[in-house]
C-alpha cells in the first residue's frame, strides 16, 4: 500500500519516478475513504484542492526537498487560507470558520512542496486526552475500535498509525502529541518551547503550547522538524537557535550517551506491563552503547497540579476572545451585549473548555491569584529546575509516556480529574519547555502499542532524535500495522 | 478555600461571561471542588524565595523593526469571519445597555 511508506521511502521514489505525488494522494485519499467511518481521525477532507496541487508538483517534476509532493494531514488548529477549521468545537463549526491566513507552519510546508490533504479531530480546542471533547465525537484507536486513540491530537496519530497519510501535524501543551502517538504506535515529536511557529494555530495554553509532528518512523520526524522549525518574526518567543544537524547526525550512534531513568516515572499506578515494555528498551539501548542511570525528579508528583492551574489560567484568558462577534458562533435576539456574550458563549463551548475557563477565571480573581497563579508559577520554576540539574548527570532521560495502554472510549466521562491524572508523565515536560520524543517500544498482551519517550534538555532535539533513531534500528516495533 | 458552592460558581461564571444552568452549576461545583482539593497538594512545596515562571525560553525583548508591513489577510477578510452584520467595514453588535 502507497500510503503506509514513510516520508524518506516515498521521497526515493518521486526522485526516481516510481511514484508520482498524485499517486501518493490518491492513495492517503483512497485509505482514507476506505477506513476513516470506523476510525474518525479526519474532519475535513480537502481532497481536490490537494490533488491539484500534487498535479502541479507532478508537472514541474522537481523533487529537491523531501517533503516535496508529500501529502500530509494537519490537527484541526492550524489555519490554512480558505480552508474550514474550526478547533473541533462548535464555536467554530456553526458558521465554520475559514481563516483568511496560513499559519507559519502550513506555509512553511506548503513553500517546499508538502501537500495539505485535510485536517484531524482533536479534543475542542485541543483541551483533553482522548478526543471524546471534539465535538465531531471521538476518534478510535486503529488497534481496538473500543478504545480512545488518545489525544488531543488523536485524529492525527490514528491518521498516521492507520497510514491516511505520510505525516501529521500535531500540537503538545501537556502530552497532546507523544500520549496519542502511544496510544497509537507511531512516533511523535514534542519540541522544546519556542523551537517552532505557534503564529495562526489556535492557542490554548500560550506558555505551554508547542507545534510539532506525528509521524511513521524518527527519520521522518527529523526531517518535518527541519522543515518547520526556526525564527519567525510573527512567534516573538521563537528562538534563532540552528535547526540544521539533527538529520545529519542521526545516525552518529549512542555510544557513551548517558541515560538516566527517573524513579518516579515507574512508581505505582504503573501498568507492569508498560513498565516491562520500557525497562527493556532501556536495556536494549545499555547493548548499543548507552549507559543507563538511576535519576530522581522527586516533584514530579506535583506537575499535574501546578499544570492544572497554570493551563486553565492561560485558557480562561485565550478563550476570551470567542465572544460572538470576532468569529463563528452567535446568539439570536439578544438582549443587550451582556446577554450576548453569555449566550452565545454557553451555547458554542463544550463542558471541558467550560470547565477549564471556571477553573481560571477563579484562579485568576481577586484575593486568589498569589494562592493559586503565582504559587504553580513558582513551583513550576522547582519542576523547571529539577530537570536541569537532572541534564547534569545524563545527556536524556527514558521514561513511559503514559500509565497504561489505550483507555476504553468513556472510561473517565464522569471524573475529569481523572482524565487529568492521565498526564502525570507528559506535563512535567511542558512546564519545564523541554522537548520529548515518544515512540513505540512494545505491545501488551492485548495487543495494544506501548510508548516510550526519551525527553532531552532544552534545544536537545538532536540528542533524543540520535537516540530514537538507534533504537527504531534495533528493534521493529514502528513497523508493525493495526489490522483495519 | 477548596471548595466552591453554587454561589461562588454562578459568580465566577457572571465574571467569565458565561450562563449556567442550575443542573450546570451544581454538577460544576462538585467538579471543580474536587480539582481544586486536589490542587490544595502545592501548599506543602516550600516556595519563599522562588521566582516564577511565567516563560521558558530564556529569551528577553524580542523586538521587530519599527516598519509598517501589510497584513497578511485582508481587513475585510477577517470582518467577514464575524456572524454579526457589517456595516460601513464595522461589525453591528447588540446595544451594550438594552
Amino acid at each position: 500500500m502507497l500510503s503506509s511508506l514513510t516520508i524518506t521511502q516515498a521521497h526515493q521514489k518521486l526522485k526516481k519516478r516510481e511514484v508520482s505525488s498524485v499517486e501518493l494522494t490518491r492513495a492517503c485519499i483512497e485509505r482514507i475513504e476506505n477506513v476513516d467511518k470506523n476510525l474518525n481521525a479526519v474532519v475535513y477532507r480537502n481532497f481536490d484542492r490537494a490533488l491539484e496541487e500534487a498535479k502541479k508538483t507532478d508537472s514541474k517534476g522537481v523533487f529537491g526537498h523531501p517533503l516535496t509532493g508529500i501529502p500530509y494531514l494537519a490537527k484541526d488548529v492550524y489555519c490554512e487560507a480558505g480552508v474550514p477549521t474550526t478547533a473541533c468545537s462548535n464555536m467554530l463549526r456553526e458558521k465554520t470558520y475559514v481563516p483568511p491566513f496560513d499559519s507559519t507552519t502550513t506555509k512553511r510546508l506548503k513553500a517546499k512542496g508538502a501537500i495539505s490533504i485535510g485536517k484531524t479531530n482533536t479534543d475542542e480546542f485541543t483541551m483533553g486526552c482522548s478526543t471524546e471533547t471534539s465535538c465531531y465525537g471521538v476518534t478510535k484507536c486503529p488497534w481496538d475500535l473500543s478504545r480512545v486513540a488518545g489525544g488531543s491530537s488523536g485524529g492525527s496519530a490514528a491518521a498516521v498509525a492507520a497510514d491516511e497519510c505520510m505525516f501529521a501535524l500535531g500540537t503538545d501543551t501537556g502530552g497532546s502529541i507523544r500520549q496519542p502517538a502511544s496510544f497509537c504506535g507511531c512516533v511523535g515529536l514534542k519540541v522544546t518551547y519556542g523551537r517552532t511557529s505557534r503564529y495562526g494555530v489556535m492557542s490554548m495554553a500560550s506558555s505551554l503550547d508547542t507545534i510539532g509532528t506525528l509521524v511513521k518512523s524518527v527519520e521522518d520526524a527529523a526531517l518535518v522538524l527541519e522543515t518547520i522549525a526556526g525564527k519567525d518574526p510573527m512567534d516573538s518567543t521563537t528562538s534563532d537557535r540552528p535547526v540544521l544537524g539533527c538529520f545529519q547526525s542521526l545516525k552518529d550512534g549512542i555510544k557513551g550517551l548517558k541515560i538516566g531513568l527517573p524513579k518516579e516515572y515507574f512508581a505505582k499506578g504503573i501498568d507492569p506491563e508498560v513498565e516491562q515494555a520500557v525497562r527493556s528498551a532501556a536495556e536494549t539501548m545499555r547493548r548499543l552503547g548507552a549507559e543507563i542511570l538511576d535519576v530522581t525528579l522527586p516533584r514530579t508528583k506535583y506537575a499535574i497540579a501546578t499544570y492544572y492551574v497554570l493551563c486553565p489560567c492561560e485558557v480562561s484568558s485565550n478563550m476570551a476572545r470567542y465572544d460572538g462577534i470576532r468569529y463563528g458562533h452567535t446568539a439570536a435576539k439578544p438582549k443587550d451585549l451582556l446577554d450576548y456574550y453569555q449566550r452565545a458563549r454557553s451555547t458554542g463551548f463544550g463542558a471541558e473548555v467550560k470547565r477549564r475557563i471556571m477553573i481560571g477565571t477563579f484562579a485568576l480573581s481577586a484575593g486568589y491569584y498569589d494562592a493559586y497563579y503565582l504559587k504553580a508559577q513558582k513551583v513550576r520554576t522547582l519542576i523547571k529546575n529539577e530537570f536541569e540539574d537532572a541534564f547534569k548527570q545524563v545527556d536524556i532521560i527514558l521514561s513511559p509516556v503514559a500509565p497504561t495502554p489505550a483507555f476504553k472510549v468513556g472510561a473517565h466521562t464522569d471524573d475529569p480529574l481523572a482524565m487529568y491524572l492521565e498526564d502525570v508523565f507528559t506535563v512535567p515536560i511542558n512546564l519545564a519547555g523541554i522537548p520529548g520524543l515518544s515512540l513505540p517500544c512494545g505491545f501488551s498482551k492485548d495487543h495494544l502499542p506501548i510508548g516510550m519517550q526519551l525527553l532531552g534538555p532544552q534545544w536537545g532535539e538532536e540528542t533524543i532524535l540520535r537516540a530514537g533513531y538507534a533504537y527504531e534500528q534495533a528493534t521493529d516495533w514502528h513497523t508493525k500495522k493495526p489490522v483495519l | 478555600m477548596s471548595t466552591l458552592s453554587k454561589a461562588q460558581v454562578e459568580h465566577i461564571a457572571k465574571l467569565a461571561r458565561l450562563t449556567l444552568t442550575p443542573a450546570e452549576a451544581e454538577k460544576m461545583s462538585k467538579e471543580l471542588s474536587s480539582i481544586l482539593q486536589y490542587v490544595e497538594m502545592l501548599k506543602e512545596v516550600p516556595t519563599d524565595d522562588v521566582p516564577p515562571t511565567a516563560q521558558v525560553t530564556g529569551l528577553t525583548n524580542t523586538l521587530r523593526d519599527d516598519k509598517v508591513k501589510p497584513s497578511e489577510a485582508a481587513a475585510d477578510a477577517l470582518l467577514g469571519c464575524s456572524p454579526l452584520p457589517i456595516v460601513e467595514h464595522q461589525i453591528q453588535v447588540p446595544h451594550a445597555h438594552g
